[in-house]
């Protein structure tokens, strides 16, 4: 249990300088950018009580918000789907037997799985930061475009960061 | 009283997750409204000493590009003094002493959001104060906002709260200057009077009215009107010259004689 929560800590620590020294400085064009930091809530133990969840998506989004100068931003998100993760993970694991050792990830569930359950997450995520930044509608489709590449460009990260750093062997 | 605890304690994660969207959103409203507030002065001395570190480290894939940079600048200098010995053959001119520059290095950049900031290595011990104009070789860069021991941040030019007063260089008309595009490389011009005629290329700079930059600096060209129709003035859309994308040396622009103008510009509003 101890191993579980030190290694969560490291990488939540981690995750947020991945995220605002290397990742932040990744602008194709200007402005797509990956956040990849959501993995974080991404992964967490299935078995984590739910206001653990909550507050420890507040502290990353907060994390990252500090260094970015977006007081706020991040941590909405973050929160958000935090919120949304556990209702998602019934929905999608309909049929599906889970056992207290399994993890959210490829190894457990099954690409089709993991890539519909990262999807509908890292959208919201990006949803709500992009139209928080700009914090209007005004232009819409814009800024939904956008939302539509940096989705994509996270998504991808997750799923590479998933066969590069589990061991992939069956149990 | 205790159903109604039962029934938060049943419902703790709906009710835990709106009071941390209400934190959130309290904390976006408040820091869409105070630019510079204490939460960027507060975590400027810590967050600085991590992008020094991963700077350190990127520096060196930037060395040839900044070698370029800086020869090309001393190249623009030796060009301008020339010119000036030449002209002080003729007549006497007196050099503008009221404007002092600091060089600094941008640590931190963004560039992908509406509102985007920059850190430089340089703070109050260096004579950093709130509210200086910072340029790069190619022109304007930002405002600093928020000033710690030995880094401060900047609103850059590219934030949807910047507003800068900029003139046309070839007919001397005052203009204004917004950021709400979509790419780093435009810009807004705004107010400017329906009988101008401008071309693309036509030069903005900087109008030096504001306190914040001198006269003169090199904002960006025009690239082509935007057709907002019933307006009386003319919005359009500018090309900055300053590449916000690739920052790596910048100057603070220090006006010794602000307070001066600014308790001149008080005294003369109450008579």
């Amino acid at each position: 249990m101890n191993n579980i929560i030190t290694k969560n800590i490291l990488r939540f620590i981690v995750l947020i300088l991945i995220q605002v020294l290397i990742l932040n400085n990744i602008k194709f064009d200007g402005y797509l950018n990956p956040y990849f930091y959501i993995i974080f809530i991404l992964l967490l133990p299935l078995e984590t009580p739910k206001w653990l969840l909550l507050v420890s998506a507040f502290l990353l989004g907060l994390g990252v918000d500090f260094f970015m100068k977006s007081i706020g931003i991040n941590a909405a998100a973050s929160v958000l789907v935090a919120f949304i993760r556990p209702g998602l993970i019934n929905y999608l694991s309909t049929g599906k037997d889970i056992e207290p050792n399994m993890h959210a990830g490829i190894k457990d569930f099954g690409f089709r799985w993991f890539f519909s359950y990262s999807l509908v997450l890292v959208f919201v995520h990006n949803f709500v930061l992009y139209f928080l930044d700009i914090f209007s509608f005004n232009e819409f489709f814009i800024t939904f475009y956008k939302v539509l590449l940096g989705t994509a460009f996270t998504l991808f990260l997750i799923i590479i960061s998933q066969y590069l750093f589990t061991n992939m062997k069956n149990k | 009283m205790r159903y109604f605890f039962s029934f938060l304690i049943k419902n703790h994660f709906f009710f835990l997750f709106l009071l941390l969207e209400i934190f959130s959103f309290s904390f976006i409203i408040k820091h869409n409204r105070y630019q510079g507030s204490k939460i960027i002065n507060g975590t400027n001395q810590v967050t600085g000493s991590f992008f020094t570190g991963a700077n350190n480290v990127s520096d060196y894939f930037k060395l040839s590009a900044i070698n370029r940079e800086l020869s090309e600048e001393i190249a623009k200098l030796k060009t301008t003094s020339i010119n000036q010995i030449n002209i002080a053959d003729s007549i006497v001119i007196q050099p503008d002493t009221n404007y002092r520059f600091i060089s600094a290095k941008v640590i931190n950049n963004s560039t992908n959001r509406r509102s985007n900031y920059l850190m430089l290595n340089k703070g109050s011990n260096h004579g950093i104060e709130a509210d200086m104009g910072v340029v790069s070789n190619k022109g304007i860069v930002g405002i600093v906002i928020g000033v710690s021991e030995n880094y401060c941040t900047l609103m850059s030019v590219i934030h949807k709260n910047a507003k800068i007063s900029a003139k046309i260089k070839k007919n001397l008309q005052l203009i204004n200057l917004i950021w709400n595009e979509n790419s780093y490389k435009n810009g807004t011009l705004t107010d400017i009077p329906t009988h101008i005629n401008l071309k693309k290329g036509d030069t903005i700079i900087t109008s030096g009215f504001s306190l914040i930059f001198p006269e003169g600096i090199m904002i960006g060209t025009f690239e082509n009107y935007k057709t907002d129709k019933g307006e009386s003035l003319n919005s359009a859309v500018l090309n900055f010259s300053t590449d916000f994308n690739n920052l790596n040396y910048v100057y603070v622009i220090q006006n010794i004689n602000k307070k001066e103008q600014i308790k001149l510009t008080k005294d003369s509003q109450h008579e």
